[in-house]
């Protein structure tokens, strides 16, 4: 969106008015389709079960944020994700930095490696759920999985690409082992990270609602799964609905604290602008 | 002591700050068993205050040298010597500019300039302090908070000399350091250098392929031959008057003397260089 945004020739009013109006056409035919007048009211109907009907969905999220009734399930979802992702970024750091370090470690554990980021690792959710239970524990689990390979590999990655000059200055202007892996290994390996943030973050998002989707007690995936359970198909769109607002919040909050923390790195959009 | 420890001693009045004793830096081919010599037996000094440059041809192991100085590269024989000492691990006395870029990108000009200070434990205040006077001694006062790529070139070569200067080495190693700048930029810091290393005489070994700059800048001129196995072919005092302008110092006949005499002893090995590149 922020590419289109500076390649467009479009003013900025022009575009927002042109992204209302594709949401407004959209709901427009979904109000035609599922509303008796324009087609059959046989047809409206058996068209609104699989697709519900907009004015409801509306109603249904009006209903659970002016009743209250979203915000533990939603605290759950947030909170689920907020750990999968603070987990798996810590755990991808720390064995990313080991690894990276240990020739021969990372020699060793590589063919592991490699199995385990092959293997579809939403599989492992009904294990989690056996081992760890219904509750958040499960779905911080298997958020973790998802967030520690993209973590990792990037970290792996920052270390080895490390420029030797500016290790070799640091060497010569005193640094121990230490303060290398301090001053160097990890600015520069968090500087990785930080470029992946939206997809962890992302990734942490889908662990937690998967994971409550599969089975779980609280969350918004768990009113998604309820609602399906008696065909309410209304409800399934409005979670679907409160889920991308709330990625979306989740991706404006990242975008702005990349921009804060890699001020330091030239901004590709700088030169692309020209 | 061996007797050639002492034959080096002796010829100073004290140790040299620098002094490399038939040092030779072989590397393991590409196909096992092929072995690329890339310094072969080199000896040479450098006395305490002095300006050094060495020259040589495009990729003669100039820049292996001065690693092996700098104590990043054990020599495959012989050794270097500090102050009358044989150097083992990093030489802490000696402060080193790199040739391409070695500031760390994440951290602005003022935390690139304290990093040294920071890695001896220096307090962070006085740390500051220390890095402020010399960002102003490079002419960059104002430009603390700026991150290496929203510097020049130029600049980027300022931070870098105050980021080695302010640990106060007694020994310089420059690896081309000024060679991607352009010919105004290059010759205002070369003057700038000229003036920090008049003020407090360290000993400098500084590595080009320009014999201009070598000429204007230095005491001494050691030439290299063209590698593989490179060593000193020629060495030549430098008796040009000091301080110098390095841009008006090219006009005078003394330099174009010396311009001439050093070439002529130069020129083969760029040839022999060429050639082997080009094969």
């Amino acid at each position: 969106m922020r590419r289109a945004s500076a390649d467009s020739r479009l003013s900025r009013t022009q575009l927002a008015l042109a992204h209302v109006a594709i949401l407004g056409v959209v709901f427009v035919v979904w109000y035609g389709l599922t509303t008796p007048g324009l087609v059959s009211e046989a047809y409206a109907n058996k068209i609104a079960f699989f697709f519900g009907r907009p004015l409801q969905v509306v109603r249904v999220v009006f209903d659970w944020f002016t009743s209250g009734k979203i915000y533990p399930h939603l605290a759950i979802t947030l909170w689920e994700t907020v750990l999968a992702f603070a987990a798996g970024s810590v755990l991808g750091l720390a064995v990313g930095l080991w690894l990276a370090l240990t020739p021969t470690a990372s020699a060793i554990a590589e063919p592991y490696i490699t199995a385990m980021n092959a293997m579809p690792r939403v599989i492992l959710a009904p294990i989690f759920a056996v081992w760890f239970g219904l509750g958040v524990l499960s779905k911080v689990a298997l958020g973790v999985t998802l967030v520690f390979f993209i973590v990792f590999f990037n970290v792996y990655q920052g270390v080895k690409e490390v420029s030797p000059v500016v290790l070799a200055n640091a060497r010569m202007l005193g640094a121990s082992r230490r303060q290398l892996l301090r001053s160097i290994y990890l600015p520069s390996a968090t500087s990785w990270v930080f470029s992946s943030l939206h997809t962890s973050v992302g990734m942490a998002f889908v662990g937690a609602v998967v994971g409550e989707y599969l089975g779980s007690a609280k969350g918004v995936g768990y009113l998604i799964l309820q609602a399906e359970g008696v065909f309410d198909i209304n409800t399934v769109i409005a979670g679907i609905f409160v889920l991308t607002v709330f990625a979306l919040l989740l991706d404006f909050i990242v975008t702005r604290i990349e921009r804060r923390l890699l001020v330091w790195r030239p901004r590709t959009a700088e030169t692309e602008a020209l | 002591m061996t007797a050639q420890n002492v034959a080096v001693a002796a010829a100073g009045a004290k140790a040299a700050a620098l002094a490399f004793e038939r040092v030779t830096c072989a590397f393991a081919g590409k196909t096992p068993g092929e072995r690329y010599t890339a310094v072969a037996d080199t000896s040479l000094v450098v006395e305490a205050g002095q300006f050094v440059s060495v020259v040589g041809p495009t990729g003669c192991g100039k820049s292996t040298l001065l690693n092996v100085a700098a104590g990043l590269l054990a020599p495959s024989s012989g050794q270097a010597l500090v102050d009358g000492k044989p150097l083992a691990g990093i030489n802490a006395r000696a402060g080193y500019m790199f040739q391409t870029e070695a500031l760390m990108p994440w951290r602005n000009a003022l935390d690139n300039v304290t990093a040294g200070l920071e890695f001896r434990g220096v307090a962070r205040a006085d740390a500051v302090r220390r890095a402020h006077e010399w960002l102003a001694r490079v002419g960059l006062a104002g430009f603390e908070n700026r991150y290496p790529h929203q510097l020049s070139g130029g600049m980027r070569k300022r931070v870098s000399l105050a980021q080695m200067l302010i640990l106060d080495p007694e020994i310089l190693l420059m690896d081309e350091p000024f060679s991607a700048l352009d010919i105004q930029t290059r010759q205002l810091m070369e003057n700038e250098l000229l003036d920090l290393w008049s003020a407090d005489r360290k000993s400098v070994l500084f590595i080009t392929h320009d014999l201009e700059e070598a000429i204007s800048l230095s005491d001494r001129v050691v030439v290299l031959s063209a590698g593989p196995a490179t060593h000193p072919i020629g060495e030549f005092t430098i008796d040009l008057p000091r301080p110098r302008d390095v841009a008006e110092i090219r006009m005078l006949p003394r330099f174009v003397e010396l311009h001439e005499a050093i070439w002529h002893v130069l020129k083969s090995e760029v040839l022999k260089g060429y050639a082997q590149g080009k094969r």
